[in-house]
């Protein structure tokens, strides 16, 4: 890649005139050494497993195997029937789409990581009812997804994207930072308006620890990824209105590496502090650690 | 840069839920099946840091034994791994490691089958977010591998030249190198060589490597196709 920061990725797509989405499927094409039509059929059949786990998020059971979560997405929906969602229908579209994709991970169904698991109704959320909305072709949301990806690259390679380096604002906030950026290219804005709209979202969630209840990609994860999806469409609009990020997205994205790297271990995906610590928290870890090990003796009585 | 594409940022196609955690957890078991050379009859697993607290809920387990299967990253078996391994006589054990570890993700693989000859392996790989892996070490010997080039692992002799003649068959070949690590376990000892490459390898090639002087073994690593059906 010719990149490593945001604003060499803006200045690179300005002298080539180039969106960030067109500039990534070039840039990938220089690195794997594939033809553009080949990684761009990859990232169709990505987009495709996405709009494929919206679905069954909103139409199949969801439950976890821990039984804690699922159908959350279809509950936002239904209740849509009776009382006008005070997101209005597009944002409230955007978080139940989110909660969908991201139940679906958690009942191990198939998802893509964007830029992980945990994180994975994010961009899904944003994009599938972004095209509904506008009634977009899907070439646009798969150049889109581009985007997405070289935002992503560049906050991955000048910081982290994993709960256990650098906690949930590393996956959601990089997450909502990509949605972000690729909405604005989707909206017809400026690749340095989408710059811009990365810095916005991500100021909004740093220092967001990584505290899973249980250990487990459920709660908090799913709802966050509702949030984040409703934060990308306001992160994106402010852009698209010419609001800037005063401080440069690529020292923002450094400001995440610094509150990461300071985090405590116990706040970094191991279930050790924050929600999963809670009494309510830990008394939900105690019985899921019973159930295991009930199923286990269960299974030990069998073949004794 | 621990980086290197857009897939990397942007997928893999998975089973949830974790993509450290679940994901890279299969290609860490792929990795060791790979270089093994087939399913192991017995594996210690070995968990560390993030891993070792939270295994359990992520599927981290199931994950690890999947790739030694040889199953994909959205293989819809991987939920049922644990019994298809016993239902293959795979003797599993699961630990929580104490001690240092090079990062909050990191398991150890230790790893043996019967046939068709007795093999062993010792891994530690480390799942560094969104399903990208790095392998550390392999039977003890420090190492950097990705998993998403095409990979010779090389097990040789520290004597003089025999890089020379491994990068000169790589250049009469046109294959170019994106990474390599050497490490050995003493001087004039055991060495082992890593070569990240940006093209397949031939199998002609593996045959001309293995007659090069003082080369023990040749493995070859490739996880391009661990996605399923897309």
């Amino acid at each position: 890649m010719k990149f490593r920061t945001l604003s060499e990725l803006g200045e690179l797509c300005a002298s080539r005139g180039l969106s960030i989405g067109k500039l990534m499927l070039e840039e990938q094409c220089a690195e794997s050494g594939k033809a553009p039509q080949d990684e761009f059929a990859k990232m169709a059949a990505y987009y495709g497993v996405m709009k494929e786990a919206v679905q069954r998020g909103l139409h199949e059971n969801t439950t976890s195997r821990s039984g804690l979560t699922g159908l959350d997405a279809q509950r936002v929906l239904a209740k849509r029937q009776t009382l006008e969602p005070s997101l209005g229908g597009p944002a409230s579209d955007a978080m139940a789409y989110a909660l969908a994709v991201s139940e679906v991970n958690a009942s191990m169904g198939r998802i893509i990581a964007t830029p992980t698991a945990g994180s994975c109704g994010i961009i899904p959320g944003v994009f599938v009812s972004t095209q509904e909305r506008f009634g977009l072709a899907d070439e646009e949301l798969v150049y889109a997804l581009f985007a997405a990806g070289a935002i992503g690259f560049v906050i991955a390679n000048n910081s982290f994207v994993s709960g256990a380096e650098g906690g949930c604002q590393a996956e959601v906030g990089s997450a909502i930072g990509m949605a972000a950026g690729a909405l604005v290219e989707l909206r017809g804005g400026t690749p340095a308006q989408a710059i811009h709209s990365v810095g916005l979202a991500l100021k909004n969630t740093l220092g967001l620890i990584c505290d899973p209840v249980g250990g487990l990609v459920e709660i908090p994860c799913i709802v966050r990824n509702g949030f984040g999806a409703v934060t990308a469409l306001a992160a994106a609009d402010m852009a698209l209105a010419g609001v800037r990020s005063v401080i440069p997205s690529d020292e923002v994205i450094q400001v995440m590496l610094e509150v990461g790297s300071a985090m405590p271990e116990i706040h970094r995906e191991t279930a050790g502090g924050g929600l999963a610590q809670t009494p309510t928290g830990r008394k939900i870890m105690d019985e899921l650690k019973n159930k295991k090990k009930q199923v286990k003796d269960k299974a030990k009585d069998k073949h004794d | 840069m621990r980086f290197k594409d857009v897939f990397s940022i942007i997928g893999p196609s998975m089973v949830g839920p974790s993509s450290s955690h679940t994901a890279g957890a299969v290609r860490i078991g792929l990795v060791a099946g790979q270089l093994l050379g087939g399913v192991p009859d017995k594996a210690e697993i070995i968990f560390y840091g993030s891993f070792a607290a939270t295994y359990q809920g992520h599927g981290t387990d199931v994950a690890v034994v999947s790739g030694l299967l040889g199953f994909a990253t959205d293989d819809r078996r991987i939920p049922q791994a644990l019994e298809i391994a016993e239902e293959r006589g795979m003797e599993i054990s699961f630990e929580q490691g104490k001690g240092l570890y090079s990062h909050p993700n990191t398991v150890k693989l230790i790893l043996s089958m019967e046939s068709p000859e007795q093999r062993q392996l010792s891994l530690i790989g480390t799942s560094i977010g969104g399903g990208n892996i790095e392998i550390v070490e392999v039977n003890e010997f420090a190492v950097k591998l990705t998993g998403i080039y095409p990979t010779l692992v090389i097990r040789h002799a520290d004597r003089p030249g025999v890089i020379a003649d491994l990068t000169s068959l790589l250049k009469n070949e046109s294959v170019n190198i994106g990474h390599m690590s050497v490490d050995r376990k003493g001087r004039s000892g055991d060495a082992l060589t890593v070569l990240e490459l940006d093209g397949a390898i031939p199998s002609p090639l593996i045959e001309r490597i293995n007659a090069i002087a003082n080369v023990q073994q040749v493995y070859t690593v490739d996880l391009s196709q661990t996605e399923g059906s897309l």
